[in-house]
């Protein structure tokens, strides 16, 4: 049997992967939960890329302000030392290279790096973009944080992706329920699993060949 | 002397024309400059084409100008969203023409526009279906695409003071497209809170200069602000806590 660690502590451990003083950024959806789990005594400065860096949590019900939200379009708060700025700016922010850490959600990732994470590609389906594909190449890592499989148990790491790409060769990282795999030249290498996974067993589930990077580091 | 303030939302999109190409700021309902879209379909104008991040939230501003069909076809980059049932029906029906845009490459592609950019190398895009057809080229080892400007007729934007030249100050993450899409169009139309004296705004935090505003009109505070100060009391859509039924 493989062991799956739920979304809470998925959270917590690509939270304990961002360095001090990274300037980070985090996707809409799950990966806005590593939010909750940056550690109180650590300054991570968090972009939306709406136009605010210093980010902080949701405020109380009374204090709601419209004018001031996060790229999902919930309401947020500026921490002291916050600064707005125009869209041209944010996403000079993301594509200049200046961000340290982006997390995003996937649909598919590929064994060189390629995102897929904006559309399903299903016929009639509205499009909708967003800054997916600015995120995707607008960071110095790239971590993806999804489970390893779909609700069908397909795998969602793959040789090439099928659904409609949103970046190339731009994932680091993928931290998913049953273990982390970095991209590298070799295909997807298996850094850390959880629990009792193995190696064998994520080979079986992916269909993927993996590298056991397991020992390393 | 330079006045471009004007009384009534009215006189401020007057002469805007059937056809036109119109920017409209915000993201969301933040920065969406509501009441002078309003104006707008009050005015009469149709078979527009908008340049807007999304295409309209619930059933006000950007989605009630869609609604009245007065837009031929939306420039954006994130349309569908849980409350944008207006565009959704429009566009399930084949009423609206849609260009998808990645959010970064919208904004540089205002951008350029404003500052005279012929066009510009992007990473944004590079591999994927939003960028087929487009010229490619590698650079330094790195592929982009080219893109052009997004240029307007008109722009519309929401700011919260100005003063009788121009000048904009906005607020928080309500800033968002403003100061590109003002400077990317022909005439570009703002609606703020209040108009302040010349010389009241502190030129260090003029975030827009007065050169690309040609109308400036007052609309008055917003349910949450009191004299630009925070007073709270609604939720993410500015909707009264106590009386939700007030704002709608």
């Amino acid at each position: 049997m493989t062991t799956r660690i739920g979304r809470d502590e998925l959270a917590r451990r690509i939270a304990a992967d961002i360095p001090d003083g990274s300037y980070v950024n985090l996707g809409i959806g799950a990966p806005t939960l590593v939010a909750e789990y940056l550690p109180a005594d650590q300054e991570i400065i968090l972009h939306t890329e709406n136009g605010l860096l210093g980010m902080g949590p949701a405020p109380a019900a009374g204090s709601v302000d419209p004018d001031l939200i996060n790229a999902g379009k919930q309401a947020v708060t500026a921490l002291p030392g916050a600064a707005y700025f125009h869209h041209a700016d944010s996403f000079a922010m993301m594509r200049g290279g200046h961000l340290d850490v982006c997390v995003l959600g996937a649909f598919q990732v590929s064994e060189t790096g390629d995102l897929a994470n904006w559309s399903t590609g299903a016929p009639g389906a509205i499009p909708a973009v967003g800054g997916a594909m600015d995120l995707a190449i607008g960071a110095k890592a790239v971590y993806v944080m999804t489970d390893l499989l779909t609700k069908e148990g397909t795998s969602k790491l793959v040789t090439a992706c099928d659904y409609p790409l949103t970046g190339v060769r731009c994932v680091s990282r993928v931290y998913t329920d049953h273990a982390v795999f970095d991209i590298t030249d070799d295909g997807f290498a298996v850094r850390e699993t959880f629990g009792d996974t193995t190696v064998d067993e994520l080979e079986r589930l992916t269909g993927l060949h993996l590298v056991d990077a397991t020992r390393e580091g | 002397m330079i006045d471009k303030t004007v009384a009534t939302v009215a006189d401020a999109v007057a002469g805007i024309p059937d056809g036109a190409t119109v920017m409209i700021g915000g993201f969301g309902r933040a920065g969406q400059p509501v009441e002078l879209i309003d104006a707008l379909i009050a005015g009469g104008a149709g078979d527009l084409t908008i340049v807007s991040n999304n295409a309209g939230n619930g059933d006000t501003g950007l989605a009630a100008l869609l609604a009245a069909r007065r837009v031929r076809r939306i420039i954006c980059s994130f349309p569908r969203q849980h409350d944008s049932w207006v565009f959704d029906g429009l566009y399930r029906a084949g009423e609206i023409e849609l260009e998808l845009v990645p959010q970064g490459n919208l904004a540089e592609r205002i951008r350029a526009a404003g500052a005279g950019i012929g066009a510009f190398f992007s990473p944004t895009g590079v591999g994927t279906e939003l960028a087929a057809g487009k010229e490619e080229r590698v650079i330094e080892g790195r592929r982009y695409v080219l893109e052009y400007p997004i240029r307007a007729d008109v722009a519309l934007v929401s700011a919260l003071r100005a003063d009788r030249w121009g000048n904009l100050v906005y607020r928080e993450t309500a800033r968002n497209f403003g100061p590109v899409m003002a400077s990317a169009a022909t005439t570009t139309i703002v609606q703020v809170d209040e108009v302040v004296p010349l010389g009241a705004l502190d030129p260090e935090t003029v975030v827009t200069p007065g050169l690309y505003v040609d109308r400036v009109v007052a609309v008055g505070s917003r349910p949450w602000l009191d004299g630009g100060e925070f007073v709270g009391g609604v939720d993410v859509e500015g909707r009264p806590l106590e009386t939700p039924e007030a704002a709608r």
